[in-house]
């Protein structure tokens, strides 16, 4: 049983890579590609799971790669296989076989059509990647991939305003997830100083062991794992993003937003259940917020006119019940829940068009004058304002951008002043200064020692707050991200053990994507005469490959796991103290407007509408 | 307050909804010119000002044309021809060569948008990105018509009225800031008064509220719709654009008021001249370059169908034996009635709109409401009831409202869930007819019974008459039989057949229906009509009036749907012994005939192969009308550029490959040209609007047309958008254009040219669409066959420059083989 664990995220692999090399104009050969693909890992897994069930039904738990190793430290990639794993893989095959299909047909003659196909396949590839992981590095792979495709697929009319601008809130706000995975992942290896594996976490006297020393970091641990969830499953305050979501083709928004992905959320607080089953706090914290996403999603449903939102926040007020399910520990009922919402909420979407024929009818058959609500009994100012409230979404998204983008926004103006030059100008010859500490840290006071880190990363942060709200210069904004690396490396390093080695690990991904990055935006300010970046440009519509290695290179750089970096982040992240808060804090901080600053230039200057008018381009409100 | 001299709002509000899209909500969907508010310029002046005005892209760019010229769909010699008449005989080779080689710098600027532009430009804020969710958001849940579980709390007056209410009432506020909140709450406010604080200087108010409003389209364009026709709407709703202005305005001060706290200068301070958005255009080399093209591409395409007119050949009225069948003009059954009369070489078959002349409001059994039957100007005084309706309408769990709640959703989602999968399953794998699906056979029951005959001394039904006296009916039917020149030897079966068309998660369904019963299935119209004409008083009237119909002769009604290819008959009971038997043999012959269409129409249908057995490959074009994940169920009116007003004969031996509108038609019982003017009086607007649609759908389906259909979502039922906070997009959606060729309509009528220009200048609004050219308009002269084209307020005579059209031996296997625009060919029959 152990040996074919790996199939089934090998398969999908497959299934992407061949959809990538597959030409453009063979509709048919590229959707029997993936249909093959999903119908082999479909078939593959219900043999499986019979021969599972049949068997022991055992927690299966295979170490499949190490991919670096030193003394204590040990990056693998696990995989892990029990019932939640056999529910996600049969609900999720049988979904995307689905869809698959029906995209076939939907897709038929629309730009973009393979675009569409390796998304859904990256998709899939991401979510098994999430469903089979064994540990916590493994689930970041797929997390990661997952928040690209979503990205993707909301930007899929990549060519209209909103879709990239909303493709744009999402990821921003995901990024806040990956986040909470990040600093799960850093305490974690603090806790257990090891990357511990998920069925380790099954062990209850393991368990409860290391969390009686360390219970703060328990709660805190806890706490990351449900921000990330919570984020994933578009749960209180997050809810907002998921009906945002719904720019791309109504198949994929009934499988990513309607389905699977949304119910990622749930899969990791099962996941990572046995960990803070007995942190009581955790458990009500969980239930709180189930309870205010089930009541706001609901609400606003209720005074959705437009179809898609009310799908959208009736499957989010679901969740919320899903995840009080797993709170209270009763996880086969959220399991089978999961299942259900997902196949309802997909089918619902799918059939959304079909709102206008059936409800017409329903009405002018059936017609009665506005049914009294609950509400009408009450006061009237309470209805008005619940009804404002509901209408405005409860004011989760202005929320969002209130309390993220805004303050991130303005910290970055504080450094409007630098341009260019003047980061080569101070920042080179700093860096230099930082280097010589460290290479001679031995004769400086270790109070001073002490605060190098904190000043050497906060620099890094000023870096890519810079980048983040930078208005001109494309590659200025390259640069500074470029830039920020490094300052991170030089922090951490006067931590002990980081070595040279494990610099160049972090930094070589660096270094090559931040090369290729630089020659694609030169390439293309020497086509275009210069870049802007004061509005989206959308120069995908003349320079697909350009944009195409420019967004490698924004991967790259952003430490995706397509490079070194990816494993240097988390090694970077294993040298960070447990009581060093405020490095693992900035550090991360970095990390999320790093992403937020890469993804919002390859948006600016790839994507959105063509700043060139000779051919037909949409209104920008639509 | 006193009155502004330079600004006046009414006017303002008049021009503003001119030029608005005018597209009714999607239950009411009916085709009509996009570009219709520069309908009183000719038709290159419009397209070129519309594109000045507003960034329209109009046309095909050069490099599409040129394109077309190298795969020659636009051919060389029509190309000089076309060059010699609007330029000269000796400007070819100069236009020719601008045509072909000079680069252009295809660059399309618009004024629209510049002036509220100078936000982002003077304070750098996007008020659009603060306002346009809110406002949008407001509107579509004061509109709504059935989607919201909780309805817009308020029921009163207007949409101020309501939202003021639902404002005053409230802990939460729709605002931001106190400013703009008290001057809502405060009751009247008015547009001049808000616009002073917003712009300041009275010059740029109009230039700055069609900026405001054009940055949503669609939102405003329904919004006047709705004003002026509040009974588009089950669910009656009173909004006025000016009302949508007036709370934009305020929502733009708010804005404003939070993001620079109260202190900030009107826009005007910062601009020193208004721009002036209608100022008159000057003519571009480049502008005449693509009229040439476009004047190209339309004549490769008429100038083969003209010389197949002027080729055809007599066809007698044949001593018709078996049966006579009236069709409507839709360019959909132009090939079905080529397999019909190939079946059975004894019939004849007419075409006029699918109403059949009968204007009433339809009310199906149990249904609460009226809808309109016929060409949606006309507003009809008469109510036909169906009675004894035998089926119900079935009911689909994944549409109920409760799925949404959190404790019966919890419940739905463990239980329905996996109900919704094997659904969805089964409509992937065996799609089938759903309660989810528009199906045309259901707008009536086969079995009920209508109320045709008015009783005297019955009361009326809001307003409406129910029925028709004896008088009125005899009037409608013998205006048909005339207009279509059947007025004798008629058979012992005449037919007349509606048409509708049913699809699955389509938002523009009622856009495939029949467009002259007002987005409706025609089959009420179909048996109201036969039910007239069978009606013993209405005989016994016709005679007087010099129509004898023989006792034996039986007209039947049916429905014909377009997208499945079947027809469904009412009340066959009623039919003779001997008719009934030749009926019985005329249904299999149909059965073969709609085999054959379907077969015919799958070529255009990628994944359906052609090649084969008829009737399987009719199996899964019907498959089509019922699968979830069919974009195309049909293409609709794709490809159309005929009208064709004459009788049969015409085109009979002609191939046209579905482009052409047919409305039978004969010279020789109208002489002075009354029924014709009624004719073109419908023709010009109805296809004309249907064409051009489709033309500028094509043109810019991102800025005229709806986009992809792929992404959208429904609001309130009303109208379709991108994603959840986008503008609402009227047009029509990318899979309903793609194949279609942007060539502007044909209208082809014969009769003496004297005669058509005397009858088209009696009616301004008919004469406007040719002037214009909107439409084109030929005449053949039945004496010598001569061709005369309406150009410039005359008719001149034409001669094709195609020399010899292509005869077809074998259509079905050239049909097999073609995905593409086939050339007009003559077939041997």
């Amino acid at each position: 049983m152990i040996q074919f664990l790996p199939v089934f995220v090998l398969l999908p692999f497959l299934g992407f890579l061949v959809s990538l090399l597959i030409p453009k104009h063979r509709e048919v050969t590229l959707s029997n590609a993936a249909v093959a693909v999903v119908s082999l890992q479909l078939f593959s897994a219900l043999i499986y799971v019979f021969f599972w069930l049949l068997g022991d039904a055992a927690m299966i738990n295979v170490k499949e790669i190490v991919l670096y190793k030193t003394e204590g430290y040990e990056f693998f990639i696990d995989l892990f296989f029990d019932r939640v794993t056999a529910v996600y893989l049969l609900v999720g095959a049988i979904l995307t076989l689905m869809i698959t299909i029906y995209s076939r047909y939907y897709l038929h003659r629309e730009t973009g059509y393979k675009r569409f196909f390796n998304t859904i396949m990256f998709f899939y590839l991401g979510y098994n990647i999430i469903i089979f992981s064994g540990n916590l590095e493994t689930m970041f792979i797929g997390w990661e991939v997952l928040g690209l495709s979503s990205f993707l697929l909301i930007a899929f009319y990549r060519d209209r305003f909103l879709p990239v601008k909303n493709a744009v809130k999402v990821f921003s706000i995901y990024r806040i997830g990956d986040v909470g995975m990040l600093l799960a992942m850093w305490l974690s290896h603090h806790l257990w100083h090891e990357n511990i594996t998920f069925l380790k976490l099954n062990n209850a006297e393991l368990v409860s062991h290391h969390l009686l020393e360390h219970s703060a970091f328990g709660v805190f641990i806890a706490v990351m794992f449900l921000l990330s969830a919570a984020v994933k499953s578009a749960q209180f305050p997050f809810s907002s993003w998921l009906p945002r979501a719904m720019e791309g083709p109504t198949p994929s928004s009934a499988i990513f937003y309607g389905a699977l992905s949304v119910h990622i959320g749930v899969f990791l607080m099962i996941r990572t259940f046995p960990f803070w089953e007995n942190q009581y706090v955790v458990r009500v914290l969980i239930v709180f917020m189930g309870l205010i996403t089930a009541f706001i999603g609901f609400q606003t449903a209720r005074v959705q006119s437009s179809i898609k939102a009310q799908i959208a926040y009736s499957s989010i007020s679901q969740i919320g019940i899903i995840f009080i399910e797993v709170a209270l520990g009763l996880e086969i009922l959220a399991l089978i829940h999961f299942a259900g919402n997902a196949f309802l909420r997909s089918y619902q979407l799918l059939v959304s068009p079909s709102v206008v024929t059936y409800l017409i009818r329903e009405q002018f058959y059936n017609y009665v004058p506005p049914k009294a609500v609950a509400e009408d009994s009450w006061p009237k100012k309470i209805k008005h304002s619940i009804y404002i409230m509901s209408l405005k979404e409860w004011n989760l998204d202005s929320m969002m951008f209130n309390y993220m983008w805004k303050p991130t926004k303005k910290l970055g103006s504080l450094f409007q002043f630098l341009s260019r030059r003047s980061v080569f100008l101070y920042f080179i010859p700093v860096y230099i200064v930082g280097c010589l500490l460290w290479a001679y840290q031995s004769s400086v006071p270790v109070s001073v020692i002490k605060v190098l880190p904190l000043v050497f990363s906060l620099i890094g942060l000023v870096l890519v707050l810079k980048a983040f709200t930078e208005r001109k210069s494309a590659r200025l904004t390259w640069i500074l991200v470029f830039l920020n690396h490094f300052w991170i490396a030089l922090a951490v390093s006067f931590n002990e053990m980081f070595s040279l080695e494990e610099n160049v690990i972090y930094l070589s991904g660096v270094v090559i994507a931040g090369l290729l990055g630089y020659l694609a935006l030169s390439r293309l300010a020497r086509i275009e005469n210069g870049i802007r970046l004061d509005a989206f440009q959308g120069h995908i519509y003349e320079h697909p490959k350009i944009g195409f290695l420019f967004l490698m290179a924004c991967l790259g750089l952003a430490g995706f796991p397509i490079t070194t970096t990816f494993l240097g982040e988390d090694l970077i992240f294993s040298h960070i103290h447990g009581d060093q808060v405020w490095l693992a804090a900035c550090v991360s901080l970095s990390l999320i407007v790093d992403g937020l600053a890469l993804i919002r230039l390859y948006a600016r200057i790839f994507l959105g509408p063509h700043v060139k008018t000779y051919h037909e381009k949409a209104h920008r409100s639509s | 307050m006193e009155r502004s001299l330079l600004f006046d709002e009414e006017h303002l509000l008049h021009e503003l909804k001119h030029y608005l899209p005018a597209q009714s909500p999607l239950k009411d969907f009916v085709h009509h010119n996009t570009l219709h508010a520069f309908q009183d310029l000719k038709f290159f002046d419009a397209i070129n000002k519309a594109s000045e005005i507003f960034g329209y892209k109009t046309s095909f760019s050069v490099s599409e044309y040129r394109e077309r010229y190298a795969n020659g769909d636009i051919k060389d010699e029509i190309l000089c021809d076309v060059i010699g008449r609007l330029k000269g005989k000796d400007k070819i080779d100069f236009w020719k060569s601008k045509m072909l080689d000079e680069p252009f710098e295809t660059v399309i600027d618009k004024r629209i948008g510049q002036l509220r532009e100078n936000w982002k430009k003077h304070y750098r804020i996007d008020l659009d990105a603060q306002v346009h969710t809110n406002l949008f958001r407001l509107l579509n849940s004061y509109l709504d018509q059935g989607v919201a579980m909780w309805h817009f709390p308020v029921h009163s007056r207007g949409f101020l009225t309501a939202v003021r209410e639902l404002e005053r009432q409230s802990y939460v506020s729709l605002f931001k800031t106190d400013r703009a909140r008290k001057m809502f709450l405060g009751g009247h406010v008015s547009m001049e008064e808000l616009l002073k604080i917003v712009v300041g200087d009275e010059r740029f108010y109009e230039a700055y509220i069609f900026d405001q409003q054009f940055a949503h389209p669609g939102w405003s364009g329904l919004v006047a719709i709705i004003e002026d026709n509040p009974k588009s709407l089950l669910v009656i709703k009173r909004i006025t654009l000016k009302e949508l202005i007036v709370l934009e305005l305020l929502f733009e001060i708010d804005a404003l008021d939070h993001q620079f706290s109260d202190i900030w200068a009107p826009l005007s301070s910062h601009l020193s001249q208004p721009v002036d958005l209608f100022k008159s255009s000057t003519k571009s080399a480049q502008a005449e370059v693509l009229r040439l093209w476009q004047e190209a591409m339309e004549w490769s395409f008429f100038d083969q169908v003209l010389l197949g007119m002027k080729s055809s050949v007599e066809v007698n009225n044949i001593e018709s034996k078996s049966f006579q069948a009236l069709f409507c003009i839709d360019d959909r059954i132009c090939s079905l009635r080529r397999y019909i009369e190939n079946l059975e070489p004894n019939c004849l078959t007419y075409g006029t709109p699918g109403h059949f002349g009968i204007e009433f409001y339809y009310q199906p059994d149990g249904g609460k409401f009226h809808t309109k039957v016929c060409p949606a100007p006309i507003t009809p005084k008469f109510l036909i009831k169906e009675v004894g309706k035998k089926t119900k309408n079935k009911k689909d769990v994944h549409f109920s409202k409760s799925t949404h709640h959190y404790a019966f959703g919890w419940l739905i989602s463990q239980t329905v869930g996996f109900w919704s999968a094997l659904r969805l399953f089964l409509q992937i794998f065996r799609p089938s007819l759903s309660p989810a699906t528009a199906y045309s056979f259901n707008h009536m029951d086969k079995f009920s019974e209508l109320t045709i005959e008015n009783e005297e001394g019955a009361a009326l039904v809001d307003g409406l008459t129910v029925g028709f006296t004896v008088t009125e009916m005899s009037d409608r039917i013998e205006a048909v039989l005339r207009s279509i020149g059947l007025v004798d030897n008629f058979s012992p079966i005449v037919y007349a057949i509606g048409h509708g068309a049913s699809s699955v998660n389509n938002t523009h369904y009622a856009g495939y229906d029949c467009g002259a019963c007002s987005g409706r299935p025609g089959s009420v119209n179909a048996r109201v009509f036969c039910f007239m004409a069978n009606h013993k008083g209405v005989r016994a009237k016709l005679k007087e009036r010099g129509i004898a119909i023989p006792d034996e002769t039986q007209f039947v009604g049916g429905l014909h749907d377009t997208t499945r290819d079947e027809f469904s008959f009412y009340d066959e009971n009623s039919l003779s012994v001997l008719n009934g038997a030749s009926h019985a043999r005329n249904v299999e012959m149909f059965a073969d005939a709609l085999d054959l269409n379907a077969k015919e129409r799958s070529r255009r249908f990628m994944s359906v192969k052609t090649k084969g057995n008829a009737t399987k490959i009719h199996e899964k074009v019907k498959l089509r009308s019922v699968s979830l994940f069919e974009p195309r169920p049909e293409l609709n009116h794709a490809t159309n550029s005929l009208c064709i007003v004459g009788r049969r004969g015409l085109t009979k031996n002609l191939f046209l490959d579905r482009r052409s509108f047919m409305n039978s038609y004969n010279y020789q019982i109208d002489p002075e040209g009354k029924y014709l003017l009624n004719i073109l009086n419908a023709a010009a607007p109805v296809c004309g609007g249907i064409n051009l649609e489709y033309y500028f759908s094509r043109v810019d389906n991102q800025k005229l047309g709806a986009g992809s259909k792929l992404p959208h979502n429904v609001m309130g039922l009303i109208a379709v958008a991108n994603g959840i906070e986008g503008d609402l997009r009227p047009g029509l959606p990318y899979q309903m254009i793609e194949v279609h060729d942007p060539l502007r309509l044909m209208i082809i009528v014969e009769h003496k040219p004297d005669v058509v220009l005397d009858t088209i200048q009696r009616n301004p609004d008919t004469y406007n669409w040719f002037i214009n050219e909107w439409v084109r308009l030929a005449v053949i002269d039945p004496d010598d066959k001569g061709i005369h084209v309406f150009a410039d307020g005359a008719f001149n005579l034409y001669c094709p420059v195609t020399e010899v059209l292509r005869n077809e031996a074998d259509l079905m296997s050239l049909l097999e083989s073609s995905h593409e625009n086939l050339p007009v060919l003559t077939l041997n029959n």
